[in-house]
């Protein structure tokens, strides 16, 4: 399975990334020398204590934040060389985001928050509408489409989340805790969300504390003091388990 | 686990045979557990002798085997119910190999205690992969097998959590100045005691000899 998954395009490559906060002794350094690629298809966990890097790393691969040194390669291109307008397509068109506190507009219904960044991207209205109300269509969500946040519950509120970030042609989507509060059956339901997405053939970088969220990722990956300091190895055929003599 | 009340329950639905209450058992566990046939039988003997089950009809005289079918008995019914409502022995904690290990490495001069942590939670997590996988394949049409599934998967995270938690106090300790060799004796000692050999000072009465 590993052999195709490397075959596989690669969408998110970070390259050699290192992050440093402030000057002189008030200096921390965030990331030291992280290099992770991740391909189309595929769900990637980063797990680490607080303050291990975690966060900066997907701040970092958004594109939401600069490295201050390495390379960051969305579909083979470095941002970096990306003039300002490029750059702010990339984010708008192929990366996805979901946080911890979902983050929707709460003056707009479920489907606007959806269709927001394809309306920002220049499609028509009715066009991004139509999109959004599909998007939340595959989420089980039609019903709640013209409902504002706050008349949703926290696990319908992180499917429109989802929805949001995977509408239109996203390639790479990236969560931050994406199950935030939830109980762990919606918990398991965000992650079921996040993993057909990447079955449709989005890449997905999810940082989580939460080791049975993690569990849900083709590959973890755990950070420490910023460095990149082990991963789990390629996933074993699920028949393994059951097979073992108990 | 018992596989005594689980044969209790499964008759208690109604009449079985043997390889019956086998399949059925498998089918209930989520097919996590195997049970062979011989168990069942073996079980089934115990369970008759202390009057639990019963032999159903004219096959009272048989030995266990294929063609004898079993019912639960007034005192089988009641033996399930109470057995259902005690809990478990939880008080003493399980000898505990992985705890161990951790308790000894923090003593152990030159041991890189994050890189044997590790070691184990990224195991850990790899078994929690593969039951996520299971769990993912089947999409909840196995209410038994979710069940355990869900049970194993919490069981591993506990122990993820506790290893994040070690790891944590771990790093504080050293932060105020522990070293592993003067642990036991105290950050205070003299210098002399950190060539010393460790202490391994486990809590033996409190982890107990159970298993």
């Amino acid at each position: 399975m590993s052999t195709v998954m490397n075959q596989r395009q690669t969408v998110l490559e970070l390259r050699s990334i290192s992050k440093v906060f402030g000057k002189g002794a008030a200096e921390v350094q965030a990331l030291r020398d992280v290099s992770v690629s991740v391909a189309k298809g595929e769900m990637v966990a980063v797990m680490g204590p607080s303050g291990s890097g975690k966060s900066s790393l997907l701040t970092i691969a958004g594109t939401l934040e600069e490295p201050t040194s390495g390379a960051v390669l969305i579909n083979g291109k470095d941002v970096h060389a990306m003039s300002p307008g490029a750059k702010a397509r990339v984010r708008r068109r192929t990366i996805g985001y979901v946080f911890q506190d979902f983050n929707l507009l709460p003056g707009l219904t479920a489907v606007e928050n959806v269709a927001l960044p394809l309306e920002l991207d220049g499609a028509s209205m009715r066009r991004a509408h139509l999109a959004g109300l599909a998007a939340l269509e595959d989420l089980g969500l039609g019903e709640a489409a013209r409902r504002f946040p706050d008349q949703l519950s926290g696990g319908e509120r992180q499917r429109v989340a989802i929805a949001r970030a995977t509408v239109g042609e996203r390639q790479l989507l990236l969560a931050d805790e994406p199950s935030g509060a939830l109980d762990s059956a919606n918990g398991e339901g965000v992650m079921r969300l996040i993993h057909a997405a990447c079955k449709r053939g989005v890449a997905a970088v999810v940082v989580t504390h939460d080791a049975q969220l993690a569990s849900w990722a083709d590959r973890v990956i755990f950070l420490r003091d910023g460095r990149l300091a082990d991963q789990t190895a390629a996933p074993a055929g699920p028949e393994t388990l059951l097979e073992t003599p108990s | 686990m018992s596989v005594r009340h689980a044969l209790l329950a499964l008759l208690s639905e109604e009449p079985k045979y043997g390889l019956q209450l086998r399949e059925e058992f498998e089918a209930h566990t989520g097919e996590v557990w195997p049970l062979n046939v011989g168990q069942v039988y073996t079980t089934l003997q115990r369970l008759e002798r202390d009057g639990l089950v019963a032999a159903v009809g004219d096959e009272e005289s048989a030995e266990p085997g294929p063609q004898k079918a079993y019912r639960i008995t007034d005192a089988g019914t009641a033996e399930l119910s109470d057995w259902l409502r005690t809990v478990p022995d939880l008080s003493t904690p399980p000898r505990d190999d992985l705890v161990m290990k951790i308790l000894i490495a923090v003593r152990v001069p030159g041991i890189d205690v994050h890189e044997v942590i590790q070691a184990h939670r990224r195991y850990l997590i790899e078994l929690m992969q593969e039951w996520t996988r299971l769990k993912e394949d089947d999409d909840g049409a196995d209410l038994s097998f979710a069940l355990v599934v869900d049970s194993e998967l919490f069981r591993l995270d506990s122990v993820v959590r506790w290893l994040d938690a070690a790891e944590g106090r771990l790093r504080r300790a050293l932060a105020d100045g522990w070293t592993p060799a003067l642990g036991a004796a105290g950050a205070h000692a003299s210098p002399g005691a950190a060539g010393a050999a460790p202490r391994v000072a486990l809590p033996r009465r409190r982890l107990g000899t159970r298993r």
